[in-house]
């Protein structure tokens, strides 16, 4: 147990520099990845064998053909995943992601409509209301938490019902902002609208960009700087953290208040966006249905385990392949089918942790076996 | 050829990088008690785990009455009548003691319990060995002494032969020491074996008929103990001679660092005051020892102390600054330095990396971060430096996740770090829980040194030896109240014990803090 005091600064170790970049985790998502396809594909084979083959070709490549929609689907998911996975972080569970995703969504709505502000600064206003929404939805629960220890999955919970009927109620009120005909939203004025990234036939706009550089800007936060390393220090070790004079209460409020806002964002880049066609946009229907962008935000986070890059890249994996099963309806497959193979990818990501541990045994266990197979070679040479 | 109730033949266990177990042998004659003696590590839970069907031997073989048997989990162990009292116990908190007693083996008609069997069983086992309980007592309102009796109860319950006790006297008073070797004699002359793991040598010259010595997972032998003498087991054990006495000089006590006045703790968890109204002083150049039997408040007490629990009344002043009110970082930086006394829950993040560990109570300061950023230089530079000054080992260093770490390195790692912090008091409670004896030698010199340099230092323990050995000035805590003060060359264990378990109190020192 106790080697040499110090380490091999210059050798190049493979385990060490696979260590620093994640590996572990990136394998045993990789492989959560590989079964859970491998199970969709079982479940398709059983739901229709003859076009099981096509229809599984269409959720792992179909996503190459709408590349524009995989991006703008996936910027509330990263959005959301961030949210959680940096809560996570601290140890708090943000189940509430979807009513701090909803309120930001409102209230960059809100400022869409009602503001009226000039070309280019508009829709940034309405990208901050966004983000002041989700503050408040995500600041409650973690004032619950730190100042009466009231759970904070629970107040998310309730959050997200609060957040939706209200959002619901107020827009259906409100004659600027709610259609009754088409029982939606309006079409919001252009200068609300986020910029568009051009590729055409799709909604992909700039949302996209600063999903990906607030990724960077979190993994900076928790890599480089003393709130970083309070935060994980507080989620590894709670009681460590307070022994060390951290201030538990002000981090828990201040983690809750930052992943509202990140959810916020994600409502904000989803619905001041424009659509394909041309002087529309994105619309919101109050059907009172919470929104599923913060619970899949919960499986994004895990498959990414928490880590922000990770968060990103899982992101647009899972909606690569939703953008990709929505095409299996082409050989006759029901929509639900690719949120099987999610379930199930989520399922064995959950216990990535287990699955990398098995991995690593069991190729300890190979390695060691050839080397007693080399071994007995040897004997019997002698 | 004898006859051995137990043989254990050839043993090994490894684990991931380290063999716990080596070739080892033991043999349990019928109605002896064998002491099984080693450091911290040295294999002897490991040995008795595999005895008790915990872990699963990869080389070896377990006789009983020269048959070999394999044991497969903790009921083939019970079947072959062998029983454990863990060092840890393993009782329902609030189930009462017959509920406990009879767990697993509850005696019942179609699914219903019978406890009026039960009762009287476990009536008739605790008159004949002179264990009295009370056995509708609920397990969290007894003493750990009790509690004790009720593990080894279970045992006797369970028709056990062979009982192992795994550091049975580390929580008990000198007297409840006294009592269960006398308990542990009389099973002996029962005829039932006895396996006793220990390492106070004392214990072993006054009740063991044999001893094996462990060191390093390694066999190094079995005496008679009346062939042997404590210097030459303890040779065994180390593997060198090692001193028993703490080389310290002359105090010199200085100012008044600490200064505490009235205070009570709440327990919410017990629902009444854990402290009640404890006042005194340390000065520096001092060693002041708080003794007392575990549970009696000392926890709840360093909790206020440090700032990691309120106090519902009193004062606390550091270096003439009230404290009372403050934050745990306002109080370090008045100069307090706290070596808790469960280093995995309070003194370690034990997922960050050892560099990170050091920096815990500093990370915050000028030195180690710039605008909220980290210099991660300058903490690696750091934690060299205490690695190097602590002699704090690891497999990668500075890089070293502290999980991966040895317990002894793990405690070097937090008096390091603590020990070098700015600070006028050192907190120390139980600095040497669980270490061997070449980390203990080492922690108590540095306590020394400390007290030597002009610091205070105010030691929790509940190892009487250490208390006697380290500390200028002895403190008894008895239910949360400071029940006697003494100085380590007036007393003797056998007072301290009496004081410890409150059989002695002394009124006319009720006001510590009044003399000089």
């Amino acid at each position: 147990m106790e080697g040499n005091n110090s380490p091999s600064k210059n050798k190049f170790n493979i385990n060490q520099f696979l260590k620093k970049i994640g590996f572990g985790s990136f394998v045993s998502a990789l492989m959560a990845i590989i079964l859970g396809l491998v199970f969709g594909y079982l479940v398709m084979l059983i739901a229709n064998p003859n076009s099981a083959t096509a229809g599984f070709r269409y959720i792992l490549f179909g996503g190459l053909q709408r590349k524009g929609d995989v991006f703008y689907f996936a910027t509330p998911i990263i959005m959301t995943g961030l949210s959680v996975g940096f809560a996570m972080k601290m140890g708090l569970f943000n189940i509430g992601a979807s009513g701090q995703y909803t309120m930001g969504m409102f209230f960059a709505l809100y400022v869409g409509f009602m503001w009226d502000l000039p070309d280019g600064i508009h829709w940034i206003v309405a990208i901050l209301a966004g983000m002041i929404g989700g503050i408040i939805w995500g600041l409650i629960p973690g004032v619950f938490k730190a100042l009466l220890n009231v759970n904070e999955v629970i107040t998310s919970i309730m959050f997200n019902y609060i957040g939706m009927f209200l959002v619901d109620m107020l827009i259906q009120g409100n004659g600027t902002m709610y259609d009754p005909i088409r029982t939606r939203t309006n079409y919001l004025p252009g200068s609300s609208l986020i910029p568009s990234l051009g590729i055409t036939g799709s909604n992909v706009n700039f949302g996209i960009v600063f999903a990906v550089i607030i990724g960077v800007i979190l993994f900076i936060i928790l890599q480089k700087t003393t709130f970083g390393y309070e935060l994980k220090a507080t989620g590894h070790n709670k009681f460590a953290s307070e022994y060390a004079g951290m201030k538990g209460k002000t981090n828990i409020i201040l983690t809750m208040a930052i992943a509202g806002a990140l959810s916020g964002f994600g409502g904000a880049f989803a619905i001041l966006s424009p659509s394909g066609i041309a002087g529309s946009s994105m619309t919101y229907e109050p059907i009172n249905i919470i929104s599923q962008a913060g619970f899949n935000g919960i499986a994004v986070a895990l498959l990414g385990n928490s880590h922000p890059i990770g968060t990103i890249f899982s992101a647009i994996f899972i909606s690569h392949i939703q953008r990709g099963g929505t095409l299996t309806s082409l050989v006759g497959y029901k929509p639900e089918i690719i949120d099987v193979v999610i379930a199930v990818i989520i399922y064995f990501s959950s216990f990535s942790m287990i699955m990398s541990s098995y991995l690593g045994k069991f190729l300890t266990r190979i390695i060691k076996h050839t080397d007693k197979d080399d071994n007995s070679n040897n004997a019997k040479e002698a | 050829m004898e006859n051995y109730v137990i043989e254990m033949l050839n043993i090994t266990k490894r684990f991931p990088g380290i063999i716990a177990n080596d070739n080892i042998t033991l043999q349990l004659r019928k109605g002896e008690i064998h002491a099984l003696l080693g450091e911290n590590g040295a294999g002897k839970s490991t040995l008795m785990s595999v005895l008790f069907g915990l872990y699963q031997a990869e080389e070896g073989e377990i006789r009983k009455n020269g048959q070999r048997v394999d044991i497969r989990d903790p009921n083939d162990a019970n079947a072959l009548g062998i029983g454990m009292v863990h060092q840890h116990f393993k009782l329902v908190e609030n189930f009462t003691v017959l509920e406990n007693i009879i767990l697993g083996v509850e005696p019942n008609k179609m699914g219903f319990i019978n406890k009026n069997v039960a009762r009287e069983k476990v009536m008739e086992i605790s008159q004949k060995y002179g264990l009295s309980i009370n056995p509708d007592a609920l397990i969290e309102d007894i003493t750990v002494g009790m509690q004790q009796r009720v593990e080894i109860l279970k045992m006797l319950y369970r028709d056990n032969e062979i009982l192992i006790f795994d550091e049975p006297t580390a929580v008990l008073t000198p007297q409840e020491i006294t009592e269960l070797l006398q308990i542990m004699r009389g099973f002996a002359n029962e005829g039932k074996s006895i396996l006793f793991i220990t390492h106070k040598l004392n214990e072993i010259m006054e009740v063991a008929d044999r001893c094996s010595v462990l060191r390093k997972g390694k066999y190094i032998g079995t005496v008679d103990i009346k062939d042997t003498s404590k210097e030459a087991l303890s040779k065994m054990m180390v593997g060198r001679d090692i001193t028993f006495k703490v080389e310290k000089k002359e105090m010199e006590a200085g100012d008044v660092v600490l200064s505490v006045r009235n205070l009570s703790v709440f327990s919410t968890l017990h629902k009444k005051d854990a402290v009640k109204n404890v006042s005194f002083d340390i000065r520096s150049g001092e060693i002041v020892c708080l003794a007392g039997i575990d549970g009696n408040g000392q926890s709840e007490f360093v909790y206020a102390l440090t700032g990691l629990e309120k106090s519902t009344s009193g004062s606390i002043h550091l270096c003439g600054q009230d404290i009372t009110k403050a934050s745990i970082r306002q109080r370090s930086i008045a100069g307090l330095s706290h070596i808790p006394e469960d280093r995995h829950k309070h003194g370690l993040v034990l997922d960050y990396k050892l560099d990170e560990n050091l920096v815990l109570q500093r990370y915050w300061q000028n030195d180690f971060q710039n605008r909220g950023f980290i210099k991660f230089d300058a903490v690696r530079e750091y934690a060299d430096y205490l690695i190097d000054k602590y002699d704090i080992r690891s497999s990668q260093g500075a890089e070293t996740i502290v999980r991966s770490m040895s317990g002894g390195n793990q405690q070097k790692a937090i008096i390091g770090r603590e020990i070098d912090k700015d600070h006028q008091l050192l907190v120390a409670v139980q600095p040497t829980r669980g270490l061997d004896v070449g980390a203990i030698e080492y922690i108590h010199s540095q306590l020394v040194a400390m007290r030597d340099s002009g610091k205070a230092v105010f030691l929790v323990s509940f190892e009487l030896d250490e208390v006697m050995n380290l500390s200028d000035r002895i403190l008894v805590m008895y239910e949360g109240e400071i029940v006697g003060e003494f100085k380590p060359k007036e007393t003797n264990v056998q007072e301290l014990g009496l004081y410890m378990s409150g059989a002695k109190r002394d009124t006319a020192k009720e006001n510590v803090h009044g003399r000089e």
